[in-house]
């Protein structure tokens, strides 16, 4: 227990970006709400939920990657592989649903351990080989389909018409899926052996062997988690979309570094907390819902505006960092 | 290449020995592609045929070569990033963003001559392409501001500009694609000179004066010394950080022409497909140069083997018939194989076996 209590007191700094952040999407909201009428409204907020569930779960994978000092770019094709899977094992082998979400998300953390076993048995640079994962999961949704496939398997149909009624509003069981997500995967990231060593191999790789923690195990089980979650994402995907695409959620991956860095997870790793996900994806949905509302503004915005606060959160990292030490 | 390429060569000729020559640094790359091009001197018919129709060269040697030149131009740039141990994944939104520009200011317009079309440019052509390098070396300023000013890491740094860039892009355009009506333009990226498509005497030409510039100065030297050990490098009285902002801004400068390039190629600037994923292109056409991703060891001849092994496999996936879908996965499982031939510990395991 004394390596959390240690962390807490060294991530001053990490704590503050997030307090920022939450302190950003506030006044976001605030402001919508000033400016348009029936912004503020609770429907508005749940819906963020629903648009961006699948967001928020590439979001949690991706912030244990970052956190462990890596970077996995293949989230986004391993989601788009997902969808395709999903629909093709449905609509043209006729599996039931269960087994098809179940086997998705098998191969989602086989595909992502597999990288993480290549990062660390051969000391090759993560971003290379998640990379070279983004190709094949690609081109492999393009060996399965060249066309988008429709899906019409009733668990599916139901899952992406069902509302559940909350006071004030709805969300959709992907949104709460992804919830319950982050709620286990915070819990995983506080209080369990595999946490605190996630923390430890970010912060410094060789304390963290000198000290006798299982590195190599911790690295292939995050890149595992993150794929695992990339093709929960997808599974995700396919309830609100209701087909499968290759080129679904492409540049997902940079939304979901994006917001893993907005949510104040230090790039570096080693700092942050897996609750940042959550923040960092509803800024992101939040600069979306805004231009959205206002109507002048064209889409392309909401690139320069992530670009901007990209920027600006690591400036803050680094000046942060910087006085630190 | 580096000094030390240089060196081996030089060993490879005093012993003749075939073993010493495959173990210089463009054996394999070239060897790869040598393996390619007997591929499709197999399968495809008339692959090698080259024909002359007025004045100018004609065959699927010519076609590849020419279509892999803005491909080339960036993976020059992206060498000398790799050599620092960086990396520039903003590049395709550079070369967005340039041809924006370009296509922006000349447009083109029709004006009546004598009775007869023709179209004008929007500025003087000499200053829409000056603009568009401009930007382009602005783009690089600020990735090396980030890098070398801010210390940020690399990936991430340039990960702002690649978010960001393309949405600029778009400002510019409000989000249309801008046509290019003016003639002179085209010649850019589908002239002909002397017979041969003019794109390969910019390649040629910037890979020229890149080479030059590593070999007579001691640029080349100073940028492997900040690849082998950044730190020691500084201690040694290298200038890293003003080194590493020349870096970023050459390589925006080499996509900004690979964007006119481009722009000119298609008649027209597309901010949203432009460049799609030419970044990636370009770290693997440089890793399958023989330079390595940890910084130190790098090539730049290896490079642009490395684009032409990538655009002669496109090529042959395409003549084949084979889905030009299935080029993702090839490409992906090429990337894997060089990097595992890179690493140490594969080799080890390697050695051990055989052993």
């Amino acid at each position: 227990m004394s390596a959390v209590a240690r962390l807490r007191a060294s991530t001053n700094s990490p704590y503050f970006t997030s307090l920022v952040t939450v302190v950003l999407l506030l006044i976001m909201l605030g402001a919508g709400g000033a400016a348009y009428p029936g912004f503020l409204s609770e429907q508005v907020i749940f819906n963020l939920l629903i648009d961006n569930a699948f967001l928020l779960v590439l979001a949690i994978g991706m912030g244990f990657v970052i956190l462990s000092g890596g970077i996995d770019l293949s989230v986004g094709a391993v989601l788009a592989l997902s969808t395709m899977l999903c629909a093709w094992l449905l609509q043209v082998a006729h599996w039931p649903a269960p087994a098809v979400i179940a086997v998705v998300l098998l191969l989602g953390a086989g595909f992502g351990g597999a990288m993480g076993a290549l990062i660390h048995y051969f000391k090759l640079q993560a971003f290379i080989v998640t990379l070279a994962g983004m190709f094949l999961a690609r081109g492999l949704c393009y060996l399965i389909s060249v066309e988008s496939i429709t899906i019409d398997n009733p668990l599916f149909v139901a899952m992406s018409r069902t509302q559940l009624m909350l006071p004030g509003g709805f969300i959709s069981p992907g949104a709460l899926v992804a919830l319950a997500l982050l709620v286990v995967a915070i819990l995983v990231a506080r209080y369990t052996g595999f946490g605190r060593a996630v923390y430890a191999v970010g912060g410094n790789e060789q304390s963290a062997l000198m000290m006798g923690l299982p590195v190599g195990r911790t690295r292939i089980g995050v890149y595992a988690l993150s794929g695992f979650c990339a093709a929960l994402a997808g599974v995700l995907f396919s309830f609100y979309m209701l087909s499968g695409y290759g080129l679904h959620a492409q540049g997902a991956e940079l939304d979901a570094i994006a917001a893993v860095v907005i949510g104040g997870t230090l790039l570096a790793g080693g700092y942050g907390y897996i609750a940042g996900a959550l923040s960092g994806v509803l800024v992101l949905g939040a600069i979306q819902t805004l231009i959205a509302f206002d109507g002048t503004l064209s889409s392309w915005w909401t690139r320069i505006v992530i670009g901007i606060l990209l920027f600006v959160f690591c400036v803050v990292q680094r000046l942060l960092g910087a006085t630190k030490k | 290449m580096s000094g030390a390429s240089l060196a081996t060569r030089a060993d490879a000729v005093a012993d003749a020995g075939v073993r010493l020559w495959l173990r210089h640094p463009l054996a394999r790359p070239l060897l790869a592609l040598a393996a390619l091009l007997l591929v499709d001197f197999a399968l495809v018919p008339g692959f090698f045929q080259l024909t002359i129709k007025d004045g100018h060269l004609y065959g699927s040697l010519v076609d590849i070569v020419n279509r892999a030149a803005p491909l080339m131009l960036a993976a020059i740039g992206m060498t000398l990033v790799i050599a620092t141990r960086g990396i520039d994944i903003s590049v395709g939104a550079v070369v967005a963003l340039s041809g924006t520009v370009a296509a922006m200011l000349i447009g083109g317009t029709m004006v009546m001559q004598n009775g007869v079309p023709s179209y004008v440019s929007r500025i003087p052509m000499a200053w829409a392409l000056l603009a568009a390098f401009g930007a382009a070396v602005l783009c690089g300023a600020w990735n090396g501001f980030l890098v070398a000013g801010l210390k940020l890491q690399p990936i991430v740094a340039t990960l702002i500009l690649m978010v960001a860039g393309r949405g600029l892009a778009q400002l510019l355009t409000d989000g249309q694609i801008v046509t290019v009506y003016y003639a002179p333009f085209f010649f850019i990226g589908s002239g002909y000179l002397l017979g041969v498509p003019f794109s390969l005497f910019i390649v040629a030409g910037v890979f020229i004066a890149t080479a030059l510039l590593l070999h007579k100065t001691a640029l080349g030297l100073f940028i492997q010394a900040v690849g082998v050990n950044p730190v020691a490098a500084r201690l040694a009285g290298v200038r890293t950080a003003a080194l590493t902002f020349f870096v970023y801004v050459f390589c925006s400068a080499c996509a900004g022409v690979a964007g006119l390039m481009v722009a000119s190629n298609i008649k027209s600037a597309d901010a949203n497909n432009a460049g799609l994923l030419l970044e990636l292109d370009a770290i693997l056409a440089v890793t399958l140069g023989g330079t390595l991703l940890a910084g130190g060891r790098f090539s730049l001849a290896g490079s642009v083997v490395g684009a032409l092994i990538i655009q002669t496999l496109t090529y042959t996936i395409y003549a084949l018939g084979v889905p030009p879908e299935v080029n993702m996965v090839v490409k992906a499982v090429v990337v894997f194989l060089v990097c595992l031939s890179q690493s140490a510990q594969f080799r080890q395991l390697f050695v051990r076996r055989t052993a």
